[in-house]
């Protein structure tokens, strides 16, 4: 065992001296090998800061971890299918320590008149103590002030919409939907707040006035049409979905955010494999700097990789020595790669404003401004996949290193 | 060995004081349609501690013999027996672990490690034997100060002379103590000045410490030192005795 590590270790001071050899080489070698790794892992936390930005405002637009829905809500998102109030059981459950905040809301499709003109909408009765606490309205408040209470008779509503309806904060609005018996059910409100947001959909088409004030304008008592949950983390909200749907029973339709916007998760799928694919052919680029090298610096070594085998040393420990000059080119190329990245990434935390080039971005749920995530497990597949591909790589080389013929290799001039 | 029938058994085989012995021993190499002599029928024997030179006219087969009792090259037949050990018939990997544990090379050039020191030059063989560190260490500051390098081993090959690069190859073959030590040619790259004090120095290691030594050459000179010189021609062992040429008293 300590002969096995000893020789290991001779091996890797082989492989390590016989790098600097040809130093030129070698540092052309491991610029290439930098700058792959450093675009691998850019690129993939530049990709990462996106989806997971998209992930992040499609739950806030949504917004919650986990909804609980009427069942034939979701198909038909209409008053009719509201959800009576909840029952103590289900109450006490959205009290538990999993939830970190929850509330309940009215969403009806709406129509939105000023002088001006009329469009169509989804109007959403919160409950803004609540709300505030999941979604990002509050926050994105730009003009005006939030609502203040589930009774407040203000209105808020996008930016864009705003624009559209050629009115202005402080103006009046009628909001007109049905009632559970198809009657008409319009109200008067007044523009108390406006709202920014990157999603240019979110902007044009939701307005948001207090859940009772909903509630009272669509004769519907105390029935809400969804309760949104917030749990710890977003990547745990099936869990969480399975123990709210115990307390909720059969009656209500209980789902994580990845059955609510299969899309995001989907996003999140595909990530991963675009990802994987990008570092695959970031490393074919490299591979073929790398087999060259190794092939040069086995070819340059005909002779001494000759005289090793004819003093006995054993092949495999030749084909040793050279995956491990292959690896420790990569080891070294990736380690400073890494470093460069993570400065980059570092440098970039507030964001990189792609509004200039990527205006129509908005309108797929893409922010217009990117921030790039470093996370480990990206860091973790860039890394070993060049290991992995790089020890690959280096086994033709290697075996061919191994199969000199010692008599001949010593005597190659 | 021991248990080797009476009938097969020759009162050599298994002896401690012989080393190697050949019976017989047949190599021909191919080029193309074309057979090419190595070594034809060579029987020969050599005791521990001899000090013996084999010489023969350039493609007389003094390499390929070397070759074949060094277990670098299979023999076609025959039967070569190295320190007991039956070295035709081997496989490559029992013919490499052989050539680790029981044989000292040393060759004409090139036979350093160019990113090693003298020292780990030295050390190497053993390293590769697994030999601990410090046995390693003593063993190598011991044998480079026998082959007269006491100050130079922190020096890369490229920084040392001819002479003094095979001194450290003399120094590697005899640190692990093999059996035999086989050098082809050792003093064909030096000056005569340089090529005599190896020589030197080969009978000095070869009176001091008893081990022994074939050398490959066609200087006569060099066989002039030895106590045995075997002579080839084609591949065939045409004499065997002291050393023609008594240049050296
Ligand atoms: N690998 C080989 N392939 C073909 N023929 C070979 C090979 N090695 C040796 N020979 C031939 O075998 C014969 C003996 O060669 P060998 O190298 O043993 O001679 P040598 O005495 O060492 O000669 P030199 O003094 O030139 O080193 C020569 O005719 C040579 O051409
Ligand atoms: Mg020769």
């Amino acid at each position: 065992m300590r002969s096995l590590l000893a020789f290991a270790w001779l091996n890797v001071q082989l492989a390590w001296r016989n790098l600097w050899r040809n130093y030129r080489r070698t540092l052309i070698m491991l610029a290439a090998i930098v700058l792959g790794a450093w675009s691998m892992i850019f690129m993939a936390s530049l990709a990462r800061g996106m989806v997971t930005q998209m992930v992040r405002d499609g739950l806030r637009a949504l917004p919650g971890h986990v909804q609980i829905h009427h069942p034939e809500y979701r198909e038909d998102p209409t008053v009719v299918n509201s959800m009576p109030p909840l029952s103590s059981e289900l109450r006490s459950s959205l009290e538990s320590e999993s939830v970190v905040a929850w509330t309940s809301r009215v969403r009806v499709p709406a129509v939105i008149t000023s002088e001006r003109d009329t469009r169509g909408v989804t109007l959403v009765g919160i409950d803004p103590e609540r709300e505030r606490l999941l979604s990002f309205v509050a926050d994105d408040l730009a003009e005006g002030r939030f609502l203040e209470g589930s009774d407040d008779k203000g209105l808020i509503v996008g930016r864009k919409l705003l624009e559209r309806l050629e009115t202005d904060l402080g103006k009046r609005v009628v909001v007109m939907s049905q009632d559970p018996e198809n009657d008409v059910a319009e109200r008067g409100f007044r523009i108390v707040g406006v709202f920014d947001s990157d999603l240019a959909v979110f902007e044009e088409g939701f307005v948001f006035a207090g859940e009772a004030i909903v509630q009272q304008m669509l004769r519907i008592g105390e029935q809400a049409s969804e309760i949104a949950i917030i749990g710890d983390d977003y990547r745990d909200a099936e869990r969480l979905a399975a123990d709210v749907a115990v307390a909720a029973g059969g009656e209500l339709q209980v789902e994580p955010w990845m059955e609510l916007d299969p899309m995001l998760q989907t996003m999140m799928g595909l990530l991963d494999a675009f990802i994987l694919v990008f570092v695959v052919i970031i490393f074919m680029a490299l591979s073929f700097g790398l087999v060259n090298t190794l092939v040069m610096a086995v070819f340059e070594r005909t002779r001494e990789i000759g005289l090793m085998l004819a003093l006995g040393v054993a092949p495999r420990s030749i084909v040793a020595q050279v995956i491990v000059e292959c690896v420790l080119l990569l080891l070294v190329g990736l380690a400073v790669g890494n470093l460069l990245a993570w400065l980059t990434v570092s440098a970039l935390s507030d964001g990189i404003d792609i509004s200039m080039v990527a205006e129509g971005m908005a309108d797929y749920g893409v922010g217009s401004v990117i921030t790039p995530r470093l996370g480990l497990r990206d860091l973790a597949i860039a890394n070993l996949t060049v290991l992995i591909l790089g020890f690959l790589a280096s086994l033709s080389p290697a075996l061919r290193a191994s199969r000199l013929e010692p008599v001949k290799a010593l005597s190659e001039s | 060995m021991a248990s080797v029938s009476a009938a097969e058994s020759t009162p050599v085989v298994g002896s401690p004081e012989v080393t190697v012995e050949c019976v017989d021993v047949c190599k021909t190499y191919r080029q193309g349609d074309l057979e090419v002599v190595g070594l034809d029928h060579v029987s020969l024997t050599i005791e521990k501690g001899e000090f013996v030179s084999l010489s023969a006219p350039s493609g007389g087969g003094k390499t390929t013999l070397l070759n074949t009792i060094g277990g670098l090259d299979p023999p076609d037949s025959g039967r070569i027996t190295v320190a007991g050990t039956r070295v035709d018939g081997l496989g490559k990997a029992e013919r490499a672990r052989l050539r680790l544990e029981k044989i000292g090379f040393v060759f004409q050039a090139y036979n350093l490690i160019p990113v090693l020191t003298a020292r780990e030059n030295v050390e190497f063989v053993m390293q590769v034997q697994g030999v601990a560190t410090a046995t390693r260490r003593d063993r190598a500051s011991a044998v480079l100060a026998q082959v007269g390098l006491d100050g130079l081993g922190d020096r890369r090959p490229t920084q040392m002379s001819g002479g003094q690069q095979q001194r450290v190859a003399v120094a590697r073959a005899i640190a692990s103590e093999p059996a035999i030590v086989l050098a082809d040619e050792p003093t064909a790259n030096l000056d005569s000045s340089s090529s005599q004090q190896l020589m030197e120095l080969f009978v000095e290691l070869n009176e001091s410490l008893g081990s022994t030594f074939v050398i490959a050459t066609h200087d006569l000179q060099v066989m002039g030192y030895t106590r045995r010189q075997v002579r080839l021609l084609d591949g065939r062992i045409v004499g065997d005795g002291p050393p023609e040429t008594a240049s050296h008293s």
